[in-house]
C-alpha cells in the first residue's frame, strides 16, 4: 500500500497528491521563458507564443500548438501585430488578443477563422492587459484599456462590447484584477493598492471583504476559483486571503511569509470538498495553501505553467506533466494507512484471494459483519474512478467485482459503466491522443463534448469507436462524427473532387442525420462548386438541395429540383429569386421549361401582375392566352367604352392569330353589340351597355322597341326559335295579346303553337290559349287541349289519334263524376287495342 | 332501407379523434396562444372592432390575403393594431409575398395551424379545399399536393397502416408519392391498423357521374339546396314558416341516415310509412296508466318528439324537391341525360340543349349538359359545336368565351377533330389491318390523348345496363340505382373491379382509355385484418351520389368504405369553378 500514500502530502484533514501525466513530447528549446502560454482546460490543448512583443518583420514569433502531452498539432510565424494575451474557447479555438484591440480567432489546426475588435478607442490607447474567461454564457474577454478602462464581452459568438465606468482614482495599471461570474452578471474585481472595487455594468463600488484591513498592505494577486465561488487575494506583505467570491465572508488568512509577488495563483479545489485550498507558484516553489492554516511546498526546479481545473492544478513544465489534487475522499479511506473502511477490506481480501490465502476470507468476513458488503463494492469501483493509473483502476475493479460475488441483488449498473467510462478515459489519456481528463472532468463536460473535441481534433476514428462502444444512437454519435469528417474531407486540395465524392458516399452512405447539402455547403465555402454539385446528387430530398444551388447561381438546377421535390412553396422561393436574379426575358425563358413552375407563376401573376401575365403569353405567342387575357382585361374596364372597344379589338387580332374563327367572330360582334348598346342608351337612355345579346332583346322588347329588337335579330342572326320565344314571353307578360296574335300570325311559328298556349295558360289566359289550339300540330293536341283543361277536346284528339298512351293520360285527368267521357274514352282505348 | 347488407361487414374506425383533436388544437391556438375573445367572418371590408390586436384565420389564398388590406386603412387612419395571421393548413410563400407588396410584412406576425381533416360523418372525411379542382386540374398549380399528402400521412399514422393502395391519376400518383416522402421521414410505430387498403382517385378520371342530375335524396338535397359542411340551410318553404332552419345532416338524424342514400322515388313513400308509424307510437298513449305514462315521457317522448320534428323537415323538403323536379322539363332533362349516356337519339338531344339555352333556362345547366353531350360523344361535331357555343353566348354574354377556353382545356367541351370520328377512325383501322402495319394502330390510337372514351369505357366495364329490362328501385341490383338505373358511375365501378381483382390486371384496357397513371403498392409488413376498410379518396371532390353507391357496394360485397375528399362537389360546384368570368 505504502507505494500509492508515498506522493501524498498532508494539508488539515486532506491530502494532496501529484500525479504525473505525461512525459512532454514537445522539444522546446528555451523552455516555457518569454512565452505567452495558454493551456485551455478539461486537457485543452496549449498554444505558445515566442516572445511575442517582437515585431520586427526579419524575426516573426512563432505561435505553436500542441496537445496536452506535447505533441504538435500545428506551428506558424505570427504576422500580425503584437499580441497581449492567448486564451481558449469552449469549443477549442484560439483567441489572440493584439495590443491594437483585436481579437484574432485561429481552429485547433492554425487556420484564421475570423476576427473582431474590442472597440475604436482601444486602437489608440492600446490593452494593457486581457483575461479570457469562461461562463455560463460562452467564452468571454475582458480588457484594460491604457486609459484605464475595462471594456468585456461575455460571449465571443454574440459579441455585444460593454465598457465598464471608470474607477475612481485609478491611475495606473490596477495592480490586479478578475473577471466573475455572479447571479447571472459578469463584473470586475480589482485592487488598486490595498483598495478593493467591483465594477458592474453601470457602477463601480469599493468593497471591503471582512477580514482583508487596508493595512495589511496592497493586493498584488487575486484568484477566482473554477466555478466563481471563491476568492483568494495575495497582498504584498506575504498575506494570503481565502474568502467566497461574494466577499461577505473570511475563510482564513495565510502568512506566506513570501513577500514576492507569485507569477501564478490558481484554486485547486474538488466539488464538494469542504476544504479549498489555493496553488501559489513563484520561480523556484510551489506553494499549496489550505484552509488550515498550513501550507505544502513543492520546489520546484524549471519555470512552469499552472493550469486550473474542476478538481485540481496541472503543471506543465518544458519536461513533463503533472496534476496536483485533494485526493478524492473514498480513495483515501481506501488507501489510508491502516484504514479499516469496507473498501480497503475488500481490497485485502481480494489480495489474499489472489494469494489463494485463507485470510480472504477472514476480511469478507468482518465486512459482512459489519454488512458493508454493498458499500465496499461501491466504494472500490468509485476509488478506480478516480485513479489514474491502470493498474490501481484493475486492481480497484477486479476487488469490485470480487465483492459483487457475494451479493445477491446488486445493480451491476455503476460496475459496467465505470468500467466502460474508464476505457474510453484511458483511451483518450493516451499521448498519442492527450487528453489527460480526470473521471470527475468527464462527467462534468458530458460524453457529447468529449466526442466533439475529439471531432474538433479530427480524430474521427476514435471518436466514431467510442461512440460505437458505448451505443450512442447513431443520430447523436457516429452521423455527427461522420458529419464532421465528411466536412474536413471537402477542403482537403489535394484530392480530385471525384476522388472526395466517392470517399465520402462510401463512408456516410446514407446514415441517418447526415445531410448532404450541408456537406455540399462546406464544399461550395471552399471553392469547390464541382464537387458541392456532385455531393448534392447524394442527397435524397431534392428540396434539401434547393437553397445551396441557388447560392451557387445554379438556379436553372435548383428550379428543377425545386420541382422535383414536389414543395411548391419551394419552386415559388425559386421563381421569386429568379425574377430578381434574371433578366425578364432569361426568366421566361427558364420558366417556360418548367410547366409547373409556370403554371404557379401565372396563378400569381392573375391575381397579383396582370401585365406580366400578358408579357408571359407574348413571350411564348400564346395567341389564344393572349387573346383571353384582352377578355378578361375588357371586363376591367367597365367605365370607358372606348379603351374596352381597342382592348376587344386586341383580342380579335390575337384569335384570328390563333386561328380561332369563332372566338374572333363572337369577339367583333360583342364589339357591335356594345356599340349599339351604347347608342340606344345616348338616345333612349335605356341601360343597356354589357348586357347579353338576349337580355338586350328582353329589355327592348320590355321598352317597346320592337323595331330595334327586330335589328338585333336580324343583325345578329339569333336563331328564329330564340326569337320567337322571347317575343311570345315578352308579349304575354305585358299582357299585348292583339299584338300577340298579330305576331302568331305573321309566319308559320318555328317553335309550334304548344308553346303559345303553355304560355298564355301561366299567364292566366285562358281565352287567349284556347285561340291557338286549333293551330296546334296533332301531335300535340292533345297536351294543347289538356293545358287548356278541355277534356272533350283531348279526348276527341286522342281518339281520333287512335294513341292508346295519350288516352290514358287523358283518362287519369278525368274526374270520376264524368262517366260519359271516361267510358267513351275506354271503349276507344279497347278498339285502339285490337288493332 | 329495405335490405341490411353483410352481417360480416366490419366496424368503422372512430373519427372523433380527428375531430377532438382538430377543436383542441384550435382552442389552444386561439385562446391560449393568442387571447381572442370575438370572432368574425373575414369579408372585405373594414374591422370593426375595438381590440387593438387582430387575429385572422384564413387559407392560404392570396384572394384572402388580399382582404387583410383593410390593415392598411387602419393604418392610414392613424389606427395601430397588431395582426396575426394564421394560415391553416399551411402558408405560402406567394401569400407572404402577398403581404411584402402590400407593405404589411412588417406590422403583421404569421402563424400555422396544421389543419387537414374534418368528418363530416361517420363515413365521409373532407379536408374542405373545393380550390382543389380549379388550383389543381385548370391551373396546373400542384401547391396543394403535398397538403393531400400531409392530410394522408395523418390517417395514414392514426389509423394504418395501410397494407394496400392503389390509385389512379396523376395527381393521386403525386399526392401518394408526397406522403410515402413523409412516411419516410417520421417515424412509424407497428400499430393495429384500422384501415385496411386506400384507393385514391383523381376527378379527372371521370367528369361524366358529377356532371349528373342526382336523384338519390341526398344529392338531390345537395343539388337544390347545397350542404355546406355536412350542414344544410333549409329556407321557409320547407319549414312553412317565416324562419329558415339550419339542419346537420348526418348519420345522427335518424331520419335522414335511413333516406339518405334512397332514390327519390322512393322517398316520400318512405316518409309517409314513417309518419304513420310515429302517429301509431304516439297513440300509444292512450289508454296508458299514470305510471306507463311516467316512463313513456321520460323515454319516449324525447325522441319521438325529436323524429317528429326531423320527420316535418325531411317531408318539408321533399315537398319543395318535388315542386321544382317533377315538373315536365325536370323529366325531359332526366331523359336527355339518359340518351346521352346510352348514346341514342343524339340529335333529339342536342335540340333539347339547344331550346335549354335558349329558353335561357339556366346558365349552369346548359353547360353542364353541353359537356355532358361533348364527353359521351367523344367533342362535338364542328357545326353543332359552333352554333351551341354561338347560342350560348347569346343568352349568357361574351364573357363566357373564358368559360369555353377553360372548359376545352379540361377536354370537357372540344370540338371533333375532322377524320377523328369513331367511324372514320373505324374505317382507318380497317385501311391499316389491310396493309399489315397493325404496329402504327397503336399509335394512332395513343395519339387520342386527352379524349374522353366514354363509349368504349362504357362498354368494356358495363356501364349502362341494358335499358329493355325493368329496373325496380325499390329493391336495387347495382350501383346504377343511384342514377334511376340508367347509369353506374365510372369512378365507383373502377373501385369495384380492381377490389374484385386485387390489382389493376386485367383492366389494362380500361386503364389505357383513362390515360393511364396508375398505380398500386402493396406494404407486405402491414398484415391487417382491416382489409375489408377501404379508404377512398377522390382528388378533386365527389358527388353524394357516389357516396351513396359506394355504401351500397359496401353493402353487398361486405366492405366498408371511408370517403375522404378534397370537397363534397356536384355539378354546379364543378362548373361554377370552371367559369371564366371569375377572377
Amino acid at each position: 500500500m505504502a507505494f500509492i500514500t508515498a506522493n501524498w502530502n498532508p494539508l488539515g484533514e486532506a491530502f494532496y497528491r501529484k500525479t504525473d501525466l505525461y512525459e512532454m513530447s514537445w522539444n522546446l528549446q528555451d523552455g516555457l521563458r518569454d512565452s505567452l502560454v495558454a493551456a485551455a482546460p478539461y486537457g485543452g490543448p496549449i498554444a505558445f507564443l515566442r516572445e511575442p512583443h517582437r515585431c520586427s518583420p526579419s524575426s516573426r514569433p512563432l505561435l505553436e500548438i500542441y496537445s496536452s502531452s506535447g505533441v504538435q498539432i500545428t506551428s506558424f510565424p505570427w504576422k500580425s501585430g503584437p499580441v497581449v494575451q492567448l486564451g481558449w474557447t469552449v469549443s477549442d479555438e484560439l483567441l489572440c488578443v493584439q495590443k491594437d484591440g483585436t481579437v484574432l480567432i485561429y481552429d485547433l489546426f492554425g487556420s484564421f477563422k475570423r476576427h473582431f475588435s474590442l472597440g475604436q478607442e482601444v486602437v489608440q490607447t492600446q490593452v494593457l492587459e486581457a483575461k479570457v474567461f469562461h461562463s455560463p454564457y460562452g467564452t468571454g474577454v475582458a480588457i484594460v484599456t491604457g486609459s484605464y478602462r475595462f471594456t468585456l464581452a461575455t460571449n465571443i459568438d454574440d459579441l455585444k462590447l460593454r465598457r465598464l465606468p471608470e474607477v475612481p482614482g485609478l491611475h495606473g495599471k490596477p495592480s490586479s484584477w478578475v473577471v466573475l461570474t455572479q447571479d447571472r452578471q459578469t463584473k470586475v474585481l480589482l485592487s488598486n493598492g490595498p483598495e478593493l472595487y467591483i465594477l458592474d455594468n453601470t457602477s463601480c463600488t469599493a468593497v471591503c471583504p471582512p477580514g482583508v484591513s487596508p493595512l495589511s498592505g496592497s493586493i498584488v494577486h487575486m484568484s477566482v476559483s473554477f466555478s466563481y465561488k471563491y476568492l483568494a487575494l495575495f497582498t504584498d506583505t506575504g498575506h494570503l486571503w481565502l474568502g467566497p467570491s461574494h466577499l461577505q465572508d473570511e475563510l482564513i488568512k495565510v502568512d506566506t511569509k513570501k513577500m514576492t509577488t507569485p507569477k501564478q495563483m490558481v484554486w485547486c479545489r474538488r466539488p464538494q470538498s469542504q476544504q479549498p485550498s489555493v496553488v501559489l507558484l513563484w520561480d523556484r516553489l510551489l506553494l499549496v495553501a489550505g484552509v488550515c492554516r498550513d501550507t505544502v511546498q513543492f520546489p520546484i526546479e524549471e519555470p512552469c505553467v499552472l493550469v486550473g481545473e474542476l478538481d485540481g492544478v496541472r503543471i506543465i513544465s518544458s519536461t513533463n506533466q503533472e496534476l496536483l489534487q485533494e485526493v478524492p475522499l473514498v480513495c483515501q479511506e481506501i488507501f489510508k494507512i491502516a484504514s479499516m473502511a469496507p473498501g480497503a477490506l475488500l481490497l485485502e481480501a481480494h489480495r489474499e484471494y489472489e494469494k489463494c490465502s485463507q485470510k480472504a476470507d477472514e476480511y469478507l468476513r468482518e465486512i459482512k459483519e459489519q454488512s458493508m458488503l454493498g458499500e465496499s463494492v461501491r466504494q472500490c469501483v468509485e476509488a478506480a474512478a478516480h485513479e489514474y493509473d491502470t493498474n490501481t483502476q484493475k486492481s480497484l475493479l477486479r476487488a469490485a467485482s470480487f465483492g459483487k460475488c457475494f451479493l445477491t441483488d446488486y445493480s451491476p449498473d455503476q460496475f459496467v459503466s465505470t468500467c466502460r467510462e474508464l476505457r474510453v478515459l484511458n483511451a483518450v489519456r493516451e499521448a498519442g491522443v492527450g487528453l489527460p481528463l480526470t473521471h470527475t472532468q468527464f462527467k462534468q463536460m458530458t460524453l457529447q463534448v468529449l466526442i466533439d473535441r475529439l471531432v474538433y481534433r479530427r480524430l474521427y476514428p476514435l471518436a466514431i469507436e467510442i461512440c460505437r462502444y458505448l451505443k450512442i444512437p447513431d443520430y447523436q454519435g457516429v452521423s455527427r462524427v461522420l458529419k464532421h469528417w465528411a466536412s474536413c474531407k471537402v477542403q482537403q486540395k489535394d484530392l480530385s473532387d471525384e476522388a472526395i465524392a466517392r470517399a465520402v458516399c462510401v463512408k456516410v452512405g446514407d446514415s441517418p442525420g447526415v445531410s448532404y447539402s450541408h456537406i455540399a455547403a462546406k464544399a461550395y465555402e471552399c471553392g469547390r462548386p464541382e464537387l458541392a454539385i456532385k455531393l448534392l446528387d447524394f442527397e435524397a430530398r431534392s428540396g434539401e438541395q434547393v437553397p445551396l444551388l441557388l447560392k451557387m447561381k445554379r438556379s436553372q438546377l435548383a428550379l428543377s429540383k425545386a420541382v422535383e421535390s414536389g414543395d411548391t412553396d419551394l419552386v415559388y422561393t425559386v421563381v421569386s429569386y429568379l425574377k430578381s436574379e434574371m433578366n425578364r426575358g432569361d426568366f421566361f425563358m427558364t420558366l417556360r421549361n418548367q410547366p409547373v413552375a409556370l403554371s404557379l407563376y401565372r396563378q400569381f401573376c392573375k391575381l397579383q401582375e396582370q401585365e406580366t401575365l400578358k408579357d408571359l403569353y407574348n413571350q411564348d405567342d400564346d395567341h389564344q392566352e393572349l387573346a383571353n387575357y384582352y377578355v378578361t382585361a375588357s371586363y376591367r374596364e367597365k367605365q370607358r367604352l372606348e379603351s374596352r372597344l381597342s382592348l376587344l379589338q386586341s383580342a380579335v387580332d390575337e384569335y384570328n392569330k390563333a386561328k380561332n374563327e369563332f372566338a374572333a367572330k363572337a369577339t367583333e360582334d360583342e364589339m357591335r353589340l356594345l356599340r349599339f348598346q351604347r347608342k340606344l342608351d345616348d338616345e333612349k337612355g335605356a341601360g343597356l351597355l354589357g348586357l347579353s345579346l338576349q337580355a338586350t332583346m328582353e329589355a327592348l322588347l320590355a321598352l317597346g322597341l320592337h323595331k330595334q329588337a327586330e335589328q338585333l335579330y336580324r343583325d345578329f342572326r339569333v336563331p328564329d326559335k330564340r326569337y320567337w320565344w322571347l317575343k311570345l314571353k315578352s308579349l304575354a307578360e305585358k299582357e299585348e295579346w292583339e299584338e300577340l296574335e298579330k305576331f302568331s300570325k305573321s309566319k308559320k311559328s318555328p317553335i309550334g303553337y304548344l308553346a303559345f298556349v303553355e304560355v298564355c295558360i301561366k299567364c292566366n289566359n285562358k281565352y287567349e290559349a284556347k285561340k291557338y289550339v286549333s293551330k296546334v300540330t296533332p301531335e300535340q293536341k292533345v297536351k294543347a287541349h289538356l293545358a287548356v283543361s278541355d277534356l272533350e277536346g283531348a279526348a276527341d284528339a286522342a281518339i281520333e289519334r287512335r294513341n292508346e298512351s295519350e288516352m290514358v293520360v287523358v283518362l287519369s285527368r278525368c274526374p270520376a263524376s264524368d262517366r260519359l267521357l271516361i267510358e267513351r274514352l275506354n271503349r276507344a282505348r279497347a278498339t285502339a287495342a285490337k288493332k | 332501407m329495405a335490405h341490411s347488407g353483410r352481417r360480416d361487414s366490419p366496424e368503422l374506425p372512430d373519427f372523433s379523434l380527428l375531430k377532438r383533436l382538430a377543436r383542441d388544437q384550435l382552442i389552444y391556438l386561439l385562446e391560449q396562444q393568442h387571447e381572442v375573445d370575438k370572432l368574425y367572418k373575414v369579408e372585405y371590408k373594414p374591422i370593426i372592432s375595438t381590440s387593438d390586436q387582430v387575429c385572422f384565420l384564413i387559407r392560404p389564398r392570396i384572394q384572402t390575403v388580399k382582404w387583410i388590406y383593410v390593415a392598411n386603412a387602419d393604418k392610414a387612419a392613424g389606427k395601430f393594431r397588431r395582426y396575426k395571421i394564421i394560415f391553416t393548413p399551411q402558408k405560402f410563400y406567394a401569400c407572404e409575398a402577398v403581404l411584402e407588396e402590400q407593405g404589411l410584412f412588417g406590422d403583421v406576425t404569421t402563424d400555422e395551424w396544421a389543419f387537414y381533416l374534418l368528418p363530416l360523418d361517420d363515413d365521409i372525411i373532407s379536408l374542405e379545399l373545393p380550390e382543389f379542382f380549379r388550383d389543381n386540374f385548370l391551373a396546373g398549380d400542384q401547391r396543394w399536393v403535398r397538403t393531400v399528402g400531409s392530410a394522408l400521412h395523418l390517417l395514414h399514422s392514426i389509423y394504418g397502416p395501410f397494407s394496400k393502395i392503389y390509385g389512379i391519376g396523376r395527381c393521386a400518383k403525386m399526392a401518394y408519392e408526397s406522403w410515402k416522402e413523409q412516411v419516410e421521414e417520421g417515424d412509424t410505430k407497428a400499430r393495429q391498423a384500422e384501415i385496411g387498403n386506400a384507393f385514391l382517385i383523381d376527378r379527372d378520371v371521370d367528369y361524366i357521374t358529377p356532371l349528373c342530375s342526382q336523384v338519390v335524396y341526398e344529392g338531390l338535397v345537395d343539388d337544390i339546396f347545397r350542404i355546406k359542411c355536412g350542414c344544410v340551410e333549409f329556407g321557409h318553404d320547407v319549414t312553412s314558416s317565416d324562419k329558415s332552419v339550419k339542419v346537420m345532416l348526418n348519420s345522427q338524424d335518424k331520419v335522414f341516415s335511413e333516406i339518405r342514400n334512397e332514390h327519390f322515388s322512393n322517398v316520400f313513400s318512405f316518409l309517409s310509412q314513417k309518419a304513420r308509424n310515429l302517429q301509431t307510437a304516439y297513440d300509444k298513449r292512450r289508454g296508458m296508466d299514470i305510471k306507463q305514462m311516467k316512463t313513456f315521457v321520460s323515454e319516449e317522448l324525447k325522441g319521438l318528439k325529436q323524429e317528429h320534428r326531423l320527420l316535418s323537415l325531411h317531408i318539408g323538403a321533399c315537398e319543395s324537391i318535388m315542386k321544382k323536379k317533377t315538373k315536365q322539363d325536370f323529366q325531359e332533362l332526366l331523359k336527355t341525360e339518359h340518351s346521352l349516356l346510352e348514346g341514342f337519339e343524339i340529335r333529339e338531344c342536342i335540340s333539347f340543349i339547344e331550346e335549354h339555352i335558349n329558353r335561357q333556362v339556366s346558365m349552369i345547366e346548359s353547360l353542364r349538359l353541353l359537356c355532358l353531350l361533348s364527353i359521351t360523344e367523344n367533342g362535338l361535331l364542328p357545326k353543332d359545336f359552333r352554333a351551341l357555343k354561338a347560342q350560348y353566348l347569346q343568352s349568357y354574354g361574351v364573357d363566357h368565351l373564358l368559360t369555353f377556353a377553360n372548359l376545352r382545356q379540361l377536354g370537357l367541351l372540344v370540338e371533333q377533330q375532322p377524320g377523328e370520328t369513331l367511324t372514320v377512325m373505324e374505317s382507318k383501322v380497317g385501311k391499316l389491318v389491310n396493309d399489315k402495319t397493325a404496329g402504327k394502330l397503336t399509335d394512332a390510337f395513343s395519339s387520342l390523348a386527352k379524349k374522353s372514351h366514354f363509349r368504349a369505357l362504357s362498354r368494356k366495364l358495363n356501364l349502362v345496363p341494358k335499358s329493355d329490362e325493368e329496373y325496380d328501385l325499390r329493391v336495387p341490383r347495382d350501383m346504377a340505382y343511384i342514377f334511376s338505373g340508367a347509369y353506374i358511375p365510372l369512378s365507383c365501378k373502377l373501385i369495384e373491379q380492381v377490389l374484385e381483382r386485387d390489382s389493376w390486371t386485367g383492366l389494362e384496357e380500361v386503364t389505357k382509355l383513362l390515360n393511364g397513371h396508375e398505380f398500386a403498392f402493396t406494404d407486405l409488413r402491414a398484415k391487417s385484418d382491416a382489409q375489408r376498410i377501404i379508404l377512398v379518396m377522390f382528388l378533386g371532390g365527389c358527388t353524394f351520389s357516389e357516396i351513396s353507391a359506394l355504401r351500397f357496394l359496401g353493402r353487398e360485397r361486405g366492405y366498408k368504405f371511408i370517403v375522404v375528399t378534397t370537397a363534397i362537389t356536384n355539378s354546379s360546384r364543378l362548373i361554377e369553378a370552371l367559369l371564366g368570368n371569375k377572377v
